[in-house]
């Protein structure tokens, strides 16, 4: 999954008026646009950044959980493993190709990536210490992932829509082995289910980081929604979040690693202690844990693959010319 | 930083299991039609989404301008005596 709002404010060009009030018309009406459609030159722009953003964070996201495949403790969560950081590169595919429909290729999204110029979503850039993390990693960030993408089943942008109702439908496994694995260990033995604490410890913050800053900062919430682009708010979302897992570390016997954490009756909302931005900031600058590592590992599998990519092409162009003779 | 060139790109389409005709489900690059069709069973069935796949260049496909689509589409939505509820039938004729 995993877009977040960590994009900077578009600057709006001025546009054609008449073409943006009709484009808005038709936005109003639940209509969704199509890739051969007229759109503003802002909204094209945002949706190829958040896509590509979301589905560099599909294929970086296949880097902390590939650290533990040779590693599973059985070969039923090898497999499970396995099929999961696959349906996660899938993901990365769809995404790609939704925001290929906008006219940028797919060769010029991947040198975003690779040279540090595109973002992608912060928590994956925290490690995997531990066999709980991927327990961690299923039950809480694909949970947060999940919050963020079912409204954008519903999107404006027909492509990115249909490409998220797949998404959806795969993601909820992601999700279920993640809290079977917390649930196997905080019921095993005191180290295990001390693995499970530390996990939960580590992951808690990173994943409410995930919704991206609080509305009042975020840089342009308001388009976004205007476009319907975006359905909720960074802050509705992760409250969504919270109210889903609270309840689920309660049934696991976990704390959450947060002493301010309280319900409030009036609301029925549970409300969080401070989110510690500066970490945020910090690892959306590079400066993560595990930022270096995560672009050089991409680096490397894209420069060990560039023979198999050349090999397939010089031997489709070897084939064409016996396919027209034949 | 990269002069590759670029993969061909390809639509994919698959008949479920269902018996349906075969439906887009997206795209996909890939050199050519051998490599693009084990590429789309990867990418598009891994949960047994169906079991035929089509794959097409994409630049093989002619699409309707949709600046167009008044002049074309527009024409049949007042010829509303192509649908059956059109035309008025008795009740005691029962179902036709």
């Amino acid at each position: 999954m995993y877009t977040q709002a960590l994009n900077e404010r578009e600057t709006v060009g001025p546009g054609e008026p008449v073409a943006d009030a009709a484009f808005q018309a038709r936005i109003d009406a639940e209509e969704r646009i199509e890739a051969n459609d007229w759109m503003p030159e802002a909204y094209r722009r945002t949706l190829i950044r958040q896509i590509s953003q979301h589905a560099h964070s599909e294929i970086v996201g296949m880097l902390p959980e590939g650290n533990w495949i040779t590693r599973a403790p059985s070969l039923r969560r090898k497999a499970a493993l396995l099929a999961k950081v696959q349906d996660e590169g899938g993901h990365g595919l769809y995404l790609y190709a939704a925001a290929e429909t906008l006219g940028v290729t797919r060769e010029a999204l991947v040198e975003q990536l690779l040279d540090g110029r595109a973002k992608y979503s912060s928590i994956f850039n925290y490690p995997t210490s531990s066999w709980a993390d991927i327990g961690a990693i299923g039950w809480l960030v694909d949970g947060a992932a999940i919050m963020n993408q079912i409204p954008l089943c519903h999107c404006s942008y027909g492509p990115y829509a249909r490409a998220m109702v797949r998404v959806c439908k795969e993601e909820s496994f992601h999700q279920r082995q993640g809290f079977e694995i917390m649930l196997t260990l905080s019921r095993g033995s005191p180290a295990q289910r001390a693995m499970a604490q530390d996990a939960l410890d580590r992951w808690w913050w990173p994943s409410l980081m995930m919704f991206g800053p609080p509305d009042g900062e975020s840089q342009h919430s308001d388009r976004s929604m205007q476009w319907k682009i975006k359905r909720f708010t960074n802050d509705a979302l992760r409250q969504k979040f919270v109210d889903a897992t609270v309840p689920q570390a309660r049934v696991l016997g976990l704390a959450i690693p947060d002493p301010a954490l309280r319900f409030d009756a009036a609301t029925q909302h549970w409300v969080h202690g401070p989110i510690d931005w500066e970490e945020f900031r910090q690892v959306l600058a590079g400066n993560g844990p595990c930022n270096r590592e995560r672009l050089a590992a991409r680096r490397r599998a894209h420069q060990a693959g560039a023979w198999v990519r050349e090999a397939a092409l010089a031997h489709a162009a070897k084939q064409q010319p016996a396919a027209r003779a034949a | 930083m990269m002069s590759e060139h670029p993969m061909p790109l390809w639509e994919v389409f698959i008949r479920s299991r269902t018996g349906q005709s075969h439906r887009h489900v997206g795209s996909l690059h890939a050199a050519d039609a051998a490599l693009a069709l084990q590429a789309a069973r990867d990418v598009y069935t891994r949960r047994g989404e169906g079991n035929s796949i089509w794959v097409v260049p994409a630049a093989s496909i002619t699409a309707s301008d949709p600046a167009e689509r008044g002049m074309l589409f527009e024409p049949a939505e007042s010829k509303i005596y192509r649908h059956p509820t059109f035309y008025t039938i008795p009740d005691d004729v029962g179902h036709m």
